[in-house]
């Protein structure tokens, strides 16, 4: 048109022109990425609306975990621009030292990033509040929901929140920063039910992160479903009275209700107050119990613990034998105060039962809890076989059925194996195979390699009671209100035992009780048959690899009563001495609270009470652990 | 020669109500960007949308003016307007007021008046009437190095204000200059050393290297076949091509890798489409992107007819910052839609054509280049600004002739568009 040189300008204008009209009608009509995603579109944000968690009831629908709302101020100090701080001061109803006081403190924490203000305000001056807020640039108000543990018991079971870490926001994506999540026991077991499902709502925004309406008429959003409320299986009285008997005291009590396997009660000392473990201050107080090495709270006596049985083990011993063919009910054995399992001169394993020679069988071995008919017995189930091997295998394969050497199972997030020993276990040790039943005879009664923890002990006399089999132990009987369905809580583990070969045993384990000289005599109750057995660990801890002999441990284990059992227990204290001096009094004492409902011996419930193991070890311990300084009573 | 007649003003319609509808459009915009959300009052002089509606009546006096003004009064007094002008551009360093760093204002109380709008005018009429001398030829160095003292004075002064945008706008002179009669190869040079520049960072140095070589070798090769003395007659010219390409290459490769700073960097990946990273991605469009990114989203967000009038939840949510200045058009992007985007593209398009059109047809030289440099400073305005929002070009700030707010660049633009339209509608008494 007019000429080569003026036409650049002409073509430029038209290239560029047309390029931005490509360019608009594919960012507007082509790429729809921008309008049809909610999350694309900066204008709209996503809120979440959080349910309420669920609570927790113990079995009687006492109300254990329950939710507290409460309302934070919260400031950004760098954002607080040209406010009125009089008025603000006069709806927090403070006066003006405190505002600057807090000012301060907040900006001396972080200018940009958000800290409390005033906190826990409650719900009326909430709502004052919240109408005028928006005049107040750089505070906001928090809602944050607090658990709250009416009774200070049980920290153990519920468990606690805290903020999500980030592996499990890696891991599932459900979670987002800043979230709460359970983190021990039932609330981490059921944090699914208990967290219910939040809601997700988009919202249109202008850029001061104020709400102009919902996107789309809310066709995106979801509703929140609310936290299911659970009910345990735990029975609140006797969980606090087995938490008051073992007031210092280190030790574990596991109460199971053999039909069903619902744990009444699992109790660990020392615990503490659930209450700590909320909000701000759970950090603090989490390092100051971690990192309490002489009692050591967290650490769940009653599921990780894992000691020798003790005597407590010839029950299982013994139906094993039963069970072999090894020995029958009419088996006799004489005891010439102890038994000789080798030709050393300390091949000698001692025995208290005092029957002097006299042939004893099933009943009276067991309710003196003599040593040599159980190393017979040992003895007897491992040579029924052709080699020691096999001998240990079939043995190690019956006790195995009580729930012992393996995970129990139980629904809550950490438990132990123990330790039953077969074969190939000694055969590590022992390379050439050269080991026999007597190499093993500390297994007959309980000591040697084998440990449980008292869960599994308790599972163990469960399955006595029961006659021969156990429900998998758990602590949640309800959710929502509906008895739970998970097959694993409800169907029988049988141990392929033939029940009568119980009787005999029964037999013994009620004379532990109620026979002149059996070791649970003073343990007895007044209308009730029970059937238990004492056990005396003895334990050892290394100090700069020399072995150090502890005072024994305590061990109970019992049911009651002898017909239609109704609870069955086993108890652990550490350092308790014998089985008779302090957990078979406890067994007895939570079998009468738990059946009914009051105590026949007050006094004796004191007395154990009363006992401080603390005081009588301390000394002991702390130059073994090279603690400092002095106790600190709780 | 001058009998000046008033009656005898032939104004071009085409390009006066092109300014009307754009001006018009504009202030709606501004309107939907500063207006309030609920209680509309359109002559609350205390809002930008306020403030804007009395500058374009402003301009509408000075139209006035302007159309009364004779056409030589325009000619012999660039040289003066000229210097004036560069005075008070100088005088913003001892007077001027500081505004996020930069002082490119003079205030009188809360009114502001920026200098460089309006220099770009003196300097449009200073080159016309230089370049309209028919003895003026850009061929001699002597008058070359005029041109380049005349553009390079305010493009300095305004790179020390720290107004790039503007500075960049005296660039837009090369097209009046080619078609004064610079050398094309000018044009082609620049050309040539951005595109090397900008392949050698997006590509990498060895596959730019082995790409570019291989295609100059196949080109050479096609030449010889054609004409089998070609090698031979042009020799220095090739060799001088492989070296200087090369070279240009390796400098590019070292400018970026010594001398450029990492958040240039940024912005290059960003804009180049380098980075893949999407965390880096995300990083960067949260920082040097924030803009860009916010303008196409607001943009896209719009659809094919716009979410209308005063609906624009982003823009009422005041998400693009600087959406009433610079990123104007994304206002109209989402409010009206492809269609008020495309519309808004078009009379520009129509605008600036329609000045080269006309520009061409001029009898007076000084007319034919002032109307070229009019149309190439709205092509710049167009096209970096557009190119901006748009996320085609990296952020340079810029306004969009007579949508951004504000009555330096409104007048700036009205004053320059009339004073052609001046020299235009009269020029048949003008001899």
């Amino acid at each position: 048109m007019f000429g080569k040189k003026g036409s650049i300008l002409f073509i430029f204008t038209i290239l560029s022109g047309l390029l931005f009209l490509v360019r608009l009608f594919y960012l507007q009509v082509i790429d729809d990425s921008y309008r049809n995603n909610p999350m694309n579109n900066s204008s709209v944000a996503t809120k979440y609306e959080y349910p309420n968690r669920g609570f927790i009831y113990d079995r009687n629908g006492e109300l254990l975990v329950n939710n507290l709302v409460s309302y934070d101020v919260m400031v950004i100090p760098r954002e607080v621009k040209e406010i009125d701080t009089a008025s603000f001061c006069e709806l927090l109803e403070e006066d003006k030292d405190f505002f600057i006081k807090k000012m301060e403190k907040a900006r001396k924490y972080s200018p940009i990033r958000p800290s409390i203000f005033a906190d826990q305000l409650s719900k009326e001056d909430y709502a004052a509040l919240q109408e005028k807020m928006f005049q107040f640039k750089g505070f906001y108000i928090q809602k944050r929901m607090l658990r709250m543990y009416p009774h200070p018991t049980s920290a153990n079971v519920l468990g606690y929140i805290s903020q999500v870490n980030e592996a499990t926001i890696e891991k599932n994506p459900y979670y987002q920063m800043g979230e709460l999540t359970g983190t021990q026991g039932v609330e981490k077991q059921y944090e699914e039910e208990l967290r219910g499902k939040k809601g997700v709502r988009f919202v249109n925004k202008n850029i001061h992160n104020i709400e102009v309406g919902s996107y789309k008429g809310g066709k995106y959003d979801t509703l929140s479903i609310p936290g299911k409320d659970l009910t345990l299986t735990l029975d609140l009285e006797l969980q606090q009275f087995g938490e008051w008997l073992l007031n210092n005291k280190w030790g574990g009590i596991v109460a199971i209700e053999p039909s069903s396997g619902e744990i009444l009660a699992l109790v660990t000392a020392p615990n503490y107050d659930p209450n700590i473990m909320v909000g701000r201050e759970r950090s603090k107080n989490f390092n100051v119990l971690y990192n309490d090495k002489f009692s050591k709270p967290l650490f769940d006596r009653a599921l990780q613990a894992q000691y020798p049985p003790g005597s407590t083990f010839k029950i299982v011993n013994i139906l094993a034998a039963l069970h072999l063919g090894a020995m029958t009910p009419e088996t006799t054995t004489t005891c010439h105060g102890g038994y000789r399992y080798g030709r050393g001169p300390n091949d000698f394993m001692a025995c208290h039962c005092g029957t002097h020679g006299r042939p004893i069988a099933i009943r009276e071995g067991i309710f003196r809890s003599c040593n040599s008919y159980f190393a017979t017995t040992y003895k007897r189930s491992l040579e029924h076989f052709t080699n020691p091997q096999e001998g240990l295998n079939q043995w190690s394969n019956t006790v195995k059925k009580f729930g012992m050497g393996e995970f129990l199972g139980v629904d809550l997030p950490i438990g132990q194996k123990g330790l039953i020993p077969d074969a190939e276990y000694y055969n590590h040790w022992y390379p050439q195979k050269n080991w026999r039943a007597s190499t093993t005879i500390s297994n007959a009664i309980g000591q040697g390699q084998i440990l449980t923890t008292p869960i599994q002990l308790a599972n163990m006399v469960a399955t006595v009671a029961n006659r021969g089999f156990y429900i998998t132990p758990h602590v949640v009987k309800k959710i929502d209100g509906k008895p739970i369905t998970n097959p694993k809580y409800t169907t029988k583990k049988e141990t392929g035992i033939d029940p009568t070969l119980f009787e005999p045993v029964i037999d013994g384990m009620q004379m532990v009780f109620e026979s002149p000289g059996g070791t649970a005599y003073w343990s007895q109750l007044k209308g009730v048959h029970l059937c238990g057995k004492t056990g005396t660990a003895e334990n050892f801890i290394k100090v700069n690899g020399k072995k150090v002999t502890l005072e024994d441990h305590s061990i109970f284990i019992a049911f009651a009563p002898r017909e239609n059992p109704k609870i069955a227990i086993a108890v652990f204290v550490e350092n308790g001495g014998f089985g008779s001096r302090i957990a078979a009094p406890i067994a007895s004492l939570m079998i009468d609270k738990y059946l009914n409902d009051s105590i026949q011996n007050p006094v004796k419930a004191q007395t154990i009470h009363d006992i401080d193991l603390y005081k009588e070890q301390y000394n002991h311990k702390k130059t073994l652990l090279g603690l400092n300084g002095t106790l600190q009573q709780k | 020669m001058a009998h000046f007649n008033k009656n005898s003003l032939h104004v071009d319609w085409v390009l006066v109500l092109t300014y009307l509808l754009l001006v018009t459009f504009g202030w709606l915009t501004i309107f939907a960007v500063t207006g309030p959300d609920t209680f509309i009052d359109i002559f609350n002089f205390k809002e930008s949308y306020g403030k804007q509606l009395i500058f374009i009546g402003f301009s509408f006096m000075l139209i006035a003016i302007l159309l009364s003004i004779e056409n030589q009064f325009y000619e012999q007094y660039s040289g003066v307007f000229y210097i004036i002008s560069i005075l008070l551009l100088l005088g913003l360093f001892a007077f001027g007021k500081n505004i996020n760093g930069q002082t490119n204002w003079y205030a009188f109380g809360s009114f502001t008046i920026q200098p460089s709008e309006f220099v770009k005018v003196t300097t449009a009429l200073a080159l016309s009437s230089l370049l309209g001398d028919n003895l003026f030829d850009l061929k001699k160095f002597k008058d070359l190095r005029i041109v380049a003292l005349l553009l390079f004075v305010p493009i300095v002064i305004i790179v020390l204000q720290k107004d790039v945008g503007s500075a960049l706008v005296f660039f837009s002179f090369i097209f009046v200059l080619l078609r004064k009669g610079l050398s094309i190869q000018f044009f082609w040079i620049m050309f040539g050393i951005a595109f090397l520049f900008i392949s050698t960072i997006k590509l990498g140095l060895s596959p730019t290297l082995i790409i570019l070589n291989l295609l100059l070798i196949g080109f050479f090769i096609y030449a010889t076949k054609k004409q089998p003395l070609f090698f031979r007659k042009n020799m220095v010219m090739v060799i001088t091509t492989f070296v200087s390409v090369n070279l240009l290459i390796f400098l590019s490769s070292f400018a970026y890798s010594n001398i450029l700073e990492p958040h240039h960097k940024d912005r290059l990946h960003l804009w180049l489409r380098i980075e893949k990273s999407p965390e880096k991605i995300r990083e960067l469009k949260q920082t040097y992107g924030y803009n860009n990114n916010q303008s196409i989203q607001t943009i896209a967000s719009g659809g094919f007819a716009g979410k209308g009038f005063l609906q624009g939840d982003r823009t009422n949510g005041k998400f693009v910052p600087a959406q009433y200045t610079d990123y104007i058009f994304s206002a109209v992007g989402e409010e009206f839609g492809f269609l008020g985007s495309a519309l808004v593209v078009i009379l520009f398009m129509i605008l600036i054509l329609r000045l080269v059109y006309k520009a061409e047809m001029q009898k007076s030289k000084f007319a034919r280049y002032y109307g070229y440099s009019v149309a190439s400073i709205f092509f710049v305005h167009f096209a970096v600004n557009i190119g901006m929002v748009l996320d085609l070009l990296p952020t340079v700030g810029i306004p969009l002739p007579f949508f951004s707010y504000g009555g330096s660049s409104l007048w700036g633009f009205t004053i320059l568009l009339f004073i052609f339209i001046k020299l235009d509608g009269t020029r048949l008494d003008d001899f």
